[in-house]
């Protein structure tokens, strides 16, 4: 019976009186606690979408920078004095001029200038002055006397690196105050870069540098590139698509479409979901144990890295293979093996095709997953400093050479802080490429991806 | 003849091959091709797979086998005595093969023949380093001829390899085109062919795993050959000296794994799962669209950009603002800076994962708790999570499997030191941290101090290993079946 049927008796009285208008007690406990832990997801999600933004504008605000440098324009008398004493021309009497010898030439360049311009030059005697110019600068102007030597005697106009505390100076980097704690550099100079910018001798500009240039000793941060990095990891790329991609194909392929029930396609299956499980150093022990100390294969060489990382990528490419090809609905195959094709035709004529947007969505997920991954690097010796480009391939891919998030880790390892602004830049050309990456792939799986 | 000019070669052997192959299959049918068994193509296919993958076969097996028996040979030429003190064979051997390559150098650049330079006649150490090969000592007239017979048997080696390879394509090649025949099934064969090629691919997932077990096991026992395997599990200091004499504990290194991966899943798991459900049953469309996308961003970012992060912004703001004014210590790298990144790199591995879960629980359940009177967050509380208990047990369990075997994040934000300390502000390393560092620089895989990464390399896998098949029983045997 409910209280609606006896309209006679009185409302309850005392503690048992509730009503749907009121809350009462427990229900608002109850509320309330639901309102606790709807924030409490609310939270999560901006702790997620914080740490993402966190996190990007820590690389963003310390990586931009690097894009930028600081150049010294200079007019630079290449004294045949000093060059060539011998007056010959002879190329090999001008190689054996150092390095050394170039320093004064940019030296006097820049004193000069500075007293062109009509800069007060803060009472800096001429080496402070010298000191202003990256070390890398008399490597530049010698590779340039060494590839023209008819140019000496001439005055040539260069654009010279300035050193790394005056390009950190105008990018906010190193101020006045620790300017005058640091040994390399002092508030003169820096007062001195700022007049001379506002003559135009110093000019801040795009970086292609960074991009072309190999990677540079501890104390020239300046003229720290990418070049080597990037072609290293283009290197290791091409290996893992040229492997990965026909071997996780076919390997999907015989497991999706042929495979009988039987021990052997079992223990296939979990060594490939344990494979994808295992964390990536594990590979990199692989490579040292079995490429390179059992096949011999060179250290730090693209082909090594590029066959870890393929073994490492190979079981991702599978998972997408596979589940691109499960997509195709049996009818197809069915249409197909009912004309009379061969199931080995049906597979390639017809079920391949119509996955093969899939599975190049996943090979590229596996690529970009691949281009990020430095750990297994590490251990096959590509942390080591290369100067030198690789060669063209097939044998560049036995030449060392570094890779883009392992260059990362080298520029981490350094001393001078500039190199904390070079790492986070190349993690910004690093992020560049995986963004490319996967808004391809996003591209290919809406353009061509069909629903059944 | 380089391996890639040979490659090439047997590639277009075989391309040759498909032509042949296709013309005189329509010959031995005096251009009739419906006497044909199979569609022309299919005779081309058979001849060039049966020119290149035999040729290529040998190739590979041959690159594989023939470093192992040069260097057994030059291993025996060399006499105990030309080892350099405290020496081993194989330091031995790496100097043989770069005065080998020294030699091929100083050939290319020809002056003087290479096979004529005499060790006690001339200086060569100076000679390679002129041909920019630098070497650590002098060069011993036995390591000297050692090295001119070890470049003389790869010569012969490279040669004989050419000569193998391209007689197995030509033979393969004119066997094949003089078997095909009208009513040769050519189709069959090369369709088992190919079959035969992706069983090969599929069975390289195996390889690897034998691979990796073959060579964590194998080292692993070199290294408890020459250390104790009681000190290695027992110990609790880790020193390596590499004059010998370290103490190779691996208990502070577990300790600081674990004790990383445990703030880490402290971080990951309540935000990851919070993320999870609140994606899945309370956010709004415009919420999901943007939310659930920046966090599975956070899953395709690499591992060495959440390094930087703990580098260069975490591990100073923890010092300075956490450590410090608590007096808890002063170093930038801690368990704390590695624990809380690794943490927000596992967050989108718990809530897709979770995600997944939460989803597949079914509405009907929820519809029955709305109907006894439940709130939303009662629901989720006592019917959504029970039933995807399993799975998000397994989700954790997986993420922990990850935390262990990271390695740039630690690497980069914990430390190096080893130490048994329960500060969570102070530096300590981990099993991934001192894999890497045992195994970059200058390998000699003589020494317990390089061979101890493997045998930590074990360690991680089978600890990986078994988290990783915990997770799947615990999916496989608790799961919900529902419908």
């Amino acid at each position: 019976m409910t209280d609606m049927s006896q309209p006679g008796t009185a409302a309850p009285s005392g503690k048992n009186r509730s009503s749907l208008l009121a809350a009462d007690a427990r229900t608002k406990r109850r509320n309330a606690s639901e309102r606790r832990f709807r924030l409490m997801g609310l939270i999560a999600v901006s702790i997620g979408v914080l740490a993402l933004v966190g996190l990007l504008t820590s690389i963003l605000g310390n990586g931009l920078s690097s894009f930028r440098q600081t150049y010294i324009a200079l007019d630079v008398y290449l004294d045949p004095a000093k060059l060539d004493k011998s007056g010959t021309r002879d190329i090999e009497k001008i190689k054996k001029v150092t390095t050394f010898g170039y320093k004064p030439l940019i030296e006097k360049a820049l004193v000069a200038a500075i007293e062109k311009a009509g800069v007060d030059d803060q009472g800096l005697s001429g080496k402070k002055i010298g000191a202003m110019i990256s070390p890398e600068a008399p490597a530049t102007l010698r590779n340039y006397v060494i590839a023209n030597p008819d140019k000496i005697g001439e005055t040539i106009p260069f654009d010279l690196l300035a050193g790394g505390r005056i390009d950190g100076f105008f990018k906010g980097r190193v101020t006045m105050e620790s300017a005058a704690l640091d040994r390399n550099t002092s508030p003169e100079q820096l007062r001195l870069a700022e007049a001379l910018r506002d003559k135009g001798i110093v000019v801040t500009r795009f970086n292609w540098a960074f991009f072309t240039s190999p990677d540079a000793s501890d104390t020239r941060p300046e003229a720290a590139g990418l070049g080597v990095a990037l072609l290293g990891s283009a290197y290791m790329m091409l290996v893992v698509l040229v492997l990965a991609l026909p071997i996780g194909v076919a390997a999907s392929i015989y497991l999706e479409e042929f495979a009988r029930q039987n021990w052997l396609t079992d223990l296939i299956e979990v060594n490939i979901s344990n494979l994808a499980a295992v964390p990536s150093i594990v590979f990199g022990i692989l490579g040292l144990a079995a490429f390179i100390n059992f096949a011999g294969l060179p250290q730090s060489a693209p082909i090594v890295g590029g066959l870890v990382l393929t073994l490492m990528t190979l079981p991702t490419i599978i998972i997408a293979t596979r589940a691109a090809l499960k997509a195709v609905p049996p009818s197809i195959r069915d249409a197909a093996l009912g004309v009379g094709a061969s199931k080995m035709q049906t597979v390639f004529h017809h079920v391949l095709p119509l996955a093969m947007p899939g599975i190049l969505t996943g090979t590229i997920i596996g690529l970009a997953q691949a281009l990020g991954e430095s750990a297994p690097l590490l251990l096959i010796g590509m942390v080591a400093f290369v100067r030198e480009y690789p060669g063209a391939p097939p044998e560049g891919f036995f030449d060392p050479a570094s890779a883009l998030p392992v260059q990362v880790y080298n520029w981490t390892t350094r001393g001078d802080p500039a190199f904390v602004e070079r790492a986070s830049g190349a993690i910004i050309v690093l992020l560049a490429f995986l963004l490319m990456m996967n808004i391809i792939a996003i591209i290919l799986r809406r353009r061509f991806e069909r629903r059944w | 003849m380089s391996v890639s000019v040979l490659i090439t070669i047997v590639l277009g052997l075989a391309a040759i091959g498909y032509v042949l192959a296709r013309r005189r299959a329509l010959a031995v049918v005096d251009g009739d091709s419906r006497k044909l068994h199979s569609r022309t193509g299919y005779y081309g296919q058979f001849v060039f797979l049966m020119t290149a993958v035999p040729a290529l076969l040998v190739m590979l097996v041959w690159l594989f086998v023939q470093p192992v028996l040069i260097e057994s040979r030059i291993g025996g030429m060399i006499p105990e005595s030309a080892f350099p003190e405290g020496g081993e064979l194989t330091l031995v051997m790496s100097d043989v093969r770069r005065i080998s390559n020294g030699l091929d150098a100083i050939e290319a650049t020809g002056q003087g023949a290479a096979a004529a330079l005499d060790a006690t006649a001339t200086d060569v150490r100076a000679e390679m380093a002129a041909v920019g090969v630098a070497l650590g000592s002098d060069v011993s007239p036995e390591v000297l001829s050692a090295a001119q017979s070890y470049r003389k048997m790869q010569h012969t080696g490279a040669f004989w390899l050419s000569i193998v390879a391209l007689a197995t394509a030509l033979a393969f090649l004119v066997g094949s085109l003089s078997r095909i025949r009208a009513d040769q099934r050519a189709r069959n064969i090369s369709e088992n062919f190919v079959l035969a090629l992706l069983i090969g691919a599929s069975l390289v997932a195996i390889a690897t795993t034998l691979g990796i077990v073959l060579s964590l096991v194998f080292e692993t026992y070199h290294f408890f050959q020459l250390y104790p395997w009681q000190d290695f599990f027992f110990s609790l200091t880790w020193n390596p000296q590499f004059r010998g004499g370290s103490d190779l504990g691996f208990i502070p290194l577990i300790w600081g794994t674990l004790y990383v991966s445990f703030v880490a899943l402290i971080v990951a798991v309540p935000v990851g799962l919070m993320i999870a459900i609140y994606l899945a049953e309370y956010a709004g469309p415009k919420l999901r669209s943007v939310a659930k996308p920046a966090i599975e961003v956070l899953a395709g970012i690499p591992t060495i950009v959440y390094g930087l992060f703990a580098l260069i912004t975490v591990g100073p703001f923890l010092r300075d603002w956490i450590a410090q004014p608590m007096g808890l210590g002063d170093s930038s790298s801690s368990v704390l800076t590695a624990g809380l990144v690794m943490g927000i790199m596992l967050i989108p591995f718990v809530s897709s994962l979770s995600d997944d879960i939460i989803n597949a629980v079914p509405q009907s359940m929820r519809d029955g708790s709305y109907g006894l009177g439940a709130t939303q967050s009662e629901t989720i509380k006592q019917v959504v999570l029970p039933a995807a208990l399993p799975g998000v047990v397994g989700a954790i369990l997986l993420a922990a499997s990850r935390a262990i075997g990271e390695t740039m994040i630690v690497v980069m934000g914990a430390g190096a030191a080893a130490k048994l300390s329960l500060n969570p502000l102070e530096a300590m390393t981990t099993v991934t941290v001192k894999i890497v560092s045992q195994l970059t620089g200058d390998t000699e895989f003589a020494s317990p101090e390089t061979l101890v990464a493997f045998a930590l390399g074990l360690t991680l896998f089978t600890f990986t290993l078994a988290l990783n098949v915990l997770a799947l029983f615990i999916v496989r045997k608790y799961r919900e079946q529902y419908e």
